[in-house]
């Protein structure tokens, strides 16, 4: 088996609230291989973002460990490691209109970054501008505007433009399409895609739109209350989840397909996300799981092995044990 | 004849320098105890034109220039009948896309949800305040009696679209204005949400009209579909022509630039190249001229007219024109 480009070993990012402790991330382990689109799903508050930029080092872990190429990364970042690691691992943001500084053109934001951590000349540097605003499907007159300018798409690709200058190996994507309306989601998606097969870039696809998530991603986790509670191929997991958890997100996912609705199956959908303050011991899901026995409310579940064949699929699921 | 019937909606902002046509020719209809769903992209007019019906529009800047909103035959467009009743909060109802800053952050979700009894039904403030926890019950929020009591950032983002809906519903309207009801949700929260809508729906036999931007959404409420696009119905039809037999290319567009999940199908996204028209300097032809694969001469300077597909299927389209050459396999023409 390849030597996975991100390990991840039980990281955990707890905040502190005056006496209480948020759990945003709580032991959660996951490695991505090169080449990988990994996709990660769950409700608001499940800790995607925080597992993401926990994992860039833009919040610093409480606990665990994450292995880049074999390497162990930092547990503080100081700004030497920001300018080391620059090069190699990236992020891209949900909302396109407050992540780009207001007061920088187009041309500015791209470049930022190879003025900070390249050696290339003014002259270099603007030629690659230049290469970068046509890849991602901008022109040259947009070089000196500024972002208010654009649409919320092109904002987004000004966004792209900036995390793939410096052509990293590894992209958090947060959210990327969510404020971006239908006919732009997919073509953001596309060009992702064909970056990510020009550039061999490894990708961390945060989303809540499963459709979506299916489409782009090759694996998917699915995450509740900071935890992992499934990860295996993507359409696998679509359509034969495992965790009752899964399940319910994918049985309320709405299709966009008339009679397929029609035949769909109610899904029991019991209560809300419970907040990070109150974390219920054993099994998260337990209060709103359908199929919750006792000692789910007592023991939390372990991701596990559940099926091999060509899929690794894990569950942490008590029914499966 | 339908419950409430839209036609022809114009409403135009003043701006700087001149006005923003946002709605530029809207007509829909839905039936008693019947879902419409109006979709289209972000500044496509969806949420102008129910405004426009329910007085909403600040005038100036805002002026509907042309068209006509009849509830039961009776002329109610701005938000009045003919007799100056006030339709809005009674007859019709709305709930918005944010639950939470469209509800006093000073005044306790039973207060809220009371005062509409108390203005439009004359209920004594005791009577009101039953009628909320009753209204609150109705919407399956659970230990309605002590919540009453609460203020709106005590309540999680579903809770809060459930009392909303408790306070549209207060009044028995018999249309329901639902302006991206879910979209700040998540997907296991917007579907409670959309159950609920469609059981107080079979109880009340109240019509809803469905804002929204997810055509998943869309598939699993709506009896009838209006697609917008820059400031017009495009298209109109049951949800089933609609979905298996579009007849506009924009809704073509829509489809294939979203994912669907059938076991086994492998899909690969098309996106709609290209960005809807700037409405402050409308195109001249038609809105989706420079975004058509499909696109003729005749399209660039003369808008389309409404052209009926099939018995109540109507699209805004040249390619359904009896003289169009061009046959597109993906437009459906009977």
């Amino acid at each position: 088996m390849n030597k996975p480009l991100i390990d991840i070993r039980n990281l955990s990012k707890h905040f502190d609230r005056g006496r209480h402790k948020i759990r945003a991330v709580d032991d959660v382990s996951l490695s991505i291989e090169a080449g990988e689109i990994v996709g990660l799903v769950g409700e608001s508050g499940s800790g995607k973002s925080t597992l993401g930029r926990t994992l860039l080092g833009l919040d610093r872990k409480t606990a665990g460990e994450i292995f880049y190429k074999g390497s162990k990364l930092p547990t503080v970042y100081r700004a030497k490691d920001f300018h080391r690691y620059a090069r190699s691992m990236q992020m891209i943001f949900q909302d396109p209109y407050s992540s780009l500084n207001p007061r920088m053109t187009a041309g500015e934001i791209i470049g930022e970054a190879l003025r900070l951590h390249s050696d290339l000349n003014k002259s270099d540097i603007a030629k690659r501008i230049e290469e970068w605003l046509v890849k991602v499907g901008l022109n040259i007159d947009h070089l000196g505007r500024y972002p208010h300018e654009f649409s919320g798409g092109q904002r987004q690709r000004i966004g792209i433009a900036r995390a793939l200058i410096l052509e990293p190996d590894f992209v958090v994507c947060d959210e990327p399409i969510s404020a971006l309306d239908v006919s732009v989601q997919a073509q953001i998606v596309d060009l992702l895609g064909e970056l990510k097969r020009s550039l061999g870039l490894t990708l961390l696809f945060i989303a809540h739109d499963l459709s979506m998530v299916r489409y782009v991603s090759d694996r998917m986790a699915v995450m509740y209350l900071g935890s992992l509670v499934e990860i295996g191929r993507s359409d696998r997991v679509f359509f034969d989840p495992k965790h009752p958890y899964t399940e319910l997100l994918i049985g309320s996912n709405p299709e966009p397909d008339p009679n397929q609705e029609r035949s769909r199956q109610k899904v029991q959908s019991i209560g809300e996300i419970p907040s990070q303050l109150d974390i219920p011991a054993g099994c998260r899901f337990a209060n709103r799981c359908p199929h919750a026995m006792a000692v789910c409310h007592d023991v939390n579940p372990v991701l596990r092995i559940v099926s091999h064949e060509d899929d690794e699929r894990l569950v942490a699921c008590h029914l499966y044990e | 004849m339908a419950l409430l019937e839209v036609s022809d909606l114009h409403v135009e902002f003043s701006v700087q320098g001149g006005s923003v046509q946002a709605v530029r020719g809207a007509s829909f209809s839905v039936n008693e105890g019947e879902t419409l769903a109006i979709v289209g992209e972000s500044g496509c007019g969806k949420t102008v034109s129910v405004q426009s019906v329910m007085g909403l529009i600040q005038t100036p800047p805002g002026r509907i220039t042309r068209g006509t909103a009849k509830l039961r035959g009776q002329d109610i467009l701005g938000g009045q009948a003919a007799d100056g009743r006030e339709i809005r909060g009674t007859d019709i109802a709305m709930i918005f896309q944010d639950p939470m800053s469209s509800l006093n952050p000073t005044m306790t979700v039973g207060a809220q949800i009371a005062e509409p009894l108390i203005v439009h039904r004359g209920y004594s403030h005791r009577q009101a305040m039953r009628r909320a926890q009753e209204l609150l019950e109705m919407t399956l929020i659970p230990d309605a009696a002590s919540r009453i009591k609460e203020y709106p950032f005590e309540f999680s983002g579903g809770m809060l679209q459930r009392s909303m809906i408790a306070m549209a519903i207060a009044c028995e309207p018999s249309v329901l204005i639902a302006d991206e009801p879910t979209t700040a949700l998540d997907v296991t929260i917007q579907s409670q949400i959309l159950d609920l809508l469609v059981d107080l729906q079979r109880t009340n036999n109240m019509a809803i009209i469905l804002i929204t931007h997810d055509l998943g959404v869309v598939a699993r409420m709506a009896n009838d579909v209006a697609v917008m696009y820059a400031g017009e119905v495009v298209e109109r039809g049951a949800v089933d022509d609609i979905f298996y037999r579009s007849a506009h290319p924009y809704t073509v567009g829509l489809k294939s630039a979203m994912p669907t999940n059938r076991r086994g199908a492998v899909q690969k996204l098309t996106p709609i190249e290209g960005a809807p028209p700037d409405l402050f300097d409308a195109p001249p032809g038609c809105g989706y001229y420079t975004r058509c694969p499909y696109a003729m001469e005749v399209c660039e300077a003369t808008p389309p007219i409404v052209f009926d597909v099939d018995r109540a299927h109507q699209s805004r389209c040249w390619l359904h024109h009896k003289d169009c050459p061009q046959q597109v396999t993906q437009i459906y023409r009977p």
